[in-house]
């Protein structure tokens, strides 16, 4: 029951705490490329993949008491931060979730800022793409955030870094 | 002349009741509309089981498509045209695009993507991309229009101001399938005023802005949106349809993976069982086909597939009930062991349903650059996000309401010939 809910549960579980939507949604579509099973669909939007259904599904959670969301003005914004409820932990307990290797690539993550989320979770979307080609997208289409080359390289080695994690599953 | 400038000696129009005509006067908008992708959204319906709720839904997906070339259309000739932010270049790549752009959807798109595990998006890229007539009239405007093309509909664009015409959060695809919609399953609720927001639309490097007077027209569309999606999208009965739609397909599939042996054998779903959906597969799949399985498959010997398929084309739905996860997942446990000790295979008849399983949004602001809200064009030339200048849309975007349901075939615990007193605790359980 509510197989894809427990998921992210167990990812926000791990995690510890996530701060930032923007942040949410680039782990879970990392983690979803390097293999773990998640089934939210992502599109490509002006700030990089993105997953409506996985918005309504978080808002589900909190709804349902499972995650915890508080909302904090940060500069001339507004920051959100996930954490577990213990009612959404008694929730994953009676409905275990496998993904053991999850937790050592979703701290690893969390550790990142969401502006290099974003480079790598573009350079992931476009992965049927040469490198040279992935630089052209990121230059054109993340313009106003001004990446360069030395970090699309730091990207690229995230990723393998990553995958090679993942791939102890 | 170029194949790009050609136009038709005169105008072609469709009569359309949404619109009232669909004009065309580019010579490859009119070719990419005969071909047979194109027309294969014919036989596609625009909201797949929700005529079995509202009957007059049988609107296609080739309605929606040139409803949204049409919205396009009036905006860049009769609103863009001449400001200095829109470069008319685009005119024919925007228009292209407009009408193509759910030109991979296949019969009841969103099951069969969730059952088969794949993306209708992919589809589109691959029929614009590949061996298609479609391909073969953008090739003829350049080499690499059938890319650009793509690249848009994919929203992976550099050309943003054009994506954000097809697919953004006021886009010609939402308001031509709100009214479409509203006026083929009869609700009031999808009205608002088009023509004054088309008026109000702004060009801008990234995007398309709204004038700040314009502001009370798009709360009435972000109104009719919300309305929409609770009364017509996620209707309780049209979601029930869908629940078993679903499970046909999951049965099918589960009986193929163990060489079960149909009567018919079903050789428009072979490729999907094994994952090897080629274009060519995928293309010849629409929604006569799938019904024409649906209706032999009744006669099937396996009795869930045939039961299900008997509730799907005679329309008895499952019933339902509120569901509260966080309340009641215990007893949704008990519920699946009751269900098991009644024969009554809990995995297809006990199924929770929840808001987030639709492919509908609301309106969102956007707070850490999530989406791409929209924007307001203020009098100095500022751009303000528009739920902080309306109360309205700040009382809609801030609330959050979603919904979950527990389906179960009514008819099957009322039958009180075998398995009572397990029903009837089931029945307690369920309250019915």
């Amino acid at each position: 029951m509510l197989k894809d809910h427990a998921k992210l549960m167990q990812a926000v579980l791990v995690s510890g705490e996530i701060i930032g939507r923007k942040k949410l949604q680039k782990m879970i579509y990392i983690a979803k490329k390097v293999s773990f099973p998640f089934h939210e669909r992502f599109q490509f939007h002006f700030y990089g993949p993105y997953s409506e259904e996985l918005t309504l599904r978080v808002e589900e959670l909190c709804n349902m008491g499972f995650l915890n969301e508080i909302k904090e003005k940060k500069g001339g914004y507004f920051q959100y931060r996930y954490t577990l409820t213990d009612s959404g932990k008694e929730f994953l307990s009676l409905n275990e979730v496998e993904m053991p290797f999850l937790e050592d690539c979703l701290e690893d993550m969390n550790e990142q800022n969401a502006r290099f989320l974003e480079l790598v979770s573009t350079v992931l979307y476009f992965d049927n793409l040469s490198k040279e080609e992935v630089t052209e997208k990121v230059f054109t289409l993340k313009s106003s955030q001004r990446y360069t080359e030395e970090e699309i390289d730091q990207a690229y080695a995230y990723i393998q870094a990553l995958k090679e994690k993942a791939k102890l599953q | 002349m170029r194949y790009s400038a050609e136009k038709l000696s005169e105008e072609k129009v469709f009569k359309d009741p949404v619109h009232r005509y669909v004009h065309v006067r580019d010579r490859v908008i009119w070719d990419l509309v005969g071909t047979k992708e194109f027309q294969r959204l014919r036989r596609i319906k625009q909201l797949g089981t929700t005529f079995l709720t509202f009957h007059g839904a049988e609107h296609s997906r080739f309605n929606h498509s040139l409803g949204v070339y049409e919205i396009v259309r009036r905006i860049i000739d009769d609103v863009f045209a001449g400001r200095p932010e829109w470069n008319d270049d685009d005119r024919l790549l925007t228009l292209c695009a407009a009408l193509l752009h759910d030109l991979g959807h296949g019969p009841f798109s969103h099951s069969f993507e969730k059952v088969f595990d794949f993306d209708h998006e992919d589809f589109t890229q691959s029929i614009v991309l590949g061996n298609t007539e479609v391909n073969a009239i953008l090739k003829k405007v350049g080499p690499d229009f059938p890319q650009q093309v793509a690249e848009v509909i994919a929203k992976t664009s550099a050309k943003k101001l054009v994506v954000s015409l097809i697919s953004s959060q006021i886009d010609a695809d939402r308001m031509d399938y709100l009214q479409r919609d509203a006026y083929f399953t009869g609700v009031s609720y999808g009205q608002f005023d088009m023509e004054r927001i088309l008026r109000v639309m702004r060009p801008k490097e990234d995007q398309v802005v709204i004038k700040k007077s314009g502001m009370h027209a798009v709360e009435d569309y972000i109104m009719s949106r919300y309305q929409m999606y609770w009364q017509v999208y996620f209707h309780p009965v049209s979601r029930s349809a869908e629940v078993i739609l679903t499970k046909i397909l999951h049965r099918a599939k589960q009986l193929y993976e163990n060489n079960y042996s149909f009567k018919n054998e079903p050789i428009h779903f072979y490729s999907f069982f094994k994952d090897q959906v080629t274009l060519e597969d995928y293309l010849k799949l629409d929604e006569s086909i799938i019904m024409y399985y649906f209706q032999i498959w009744q006669d099937e010997d396996d009795a869930i597939l045939s039961d299900l398929c008997r509730r799907f084309v005679n329309r008895n739905l499952f019933k339902y009930a509120e569901f509260d996860p966080a309340k009641e997942y215990k007893k949704l446990a008990e519920l699946n062991t009751l269900f098991e000790k009644a024969g009554i295979d809990p995995d297809y008849y006990l199924v929770v349903d929840s808001s987030s399983d639709l492919p509908y949004d609301f309106y969102r602001p956007g707070e850490e650059e999530e989406r791409l809200p929209i924007h307001l064009l203020m009098k100095n030339g500022e751009l303000k996000e528009l739920s902080r200048e309306s109360e309205i849309v700040d009382a809609i975007s801030g609330k959050r309401r979603t919904d979950h349901k527990l389906y179960y075939p009514g008819d099957f615990l009322a039958d009180e010939s075998s398995d009572n007193s397990i029903k009837k605790q089931i029945r307690s359980l369920l309250e019915i």
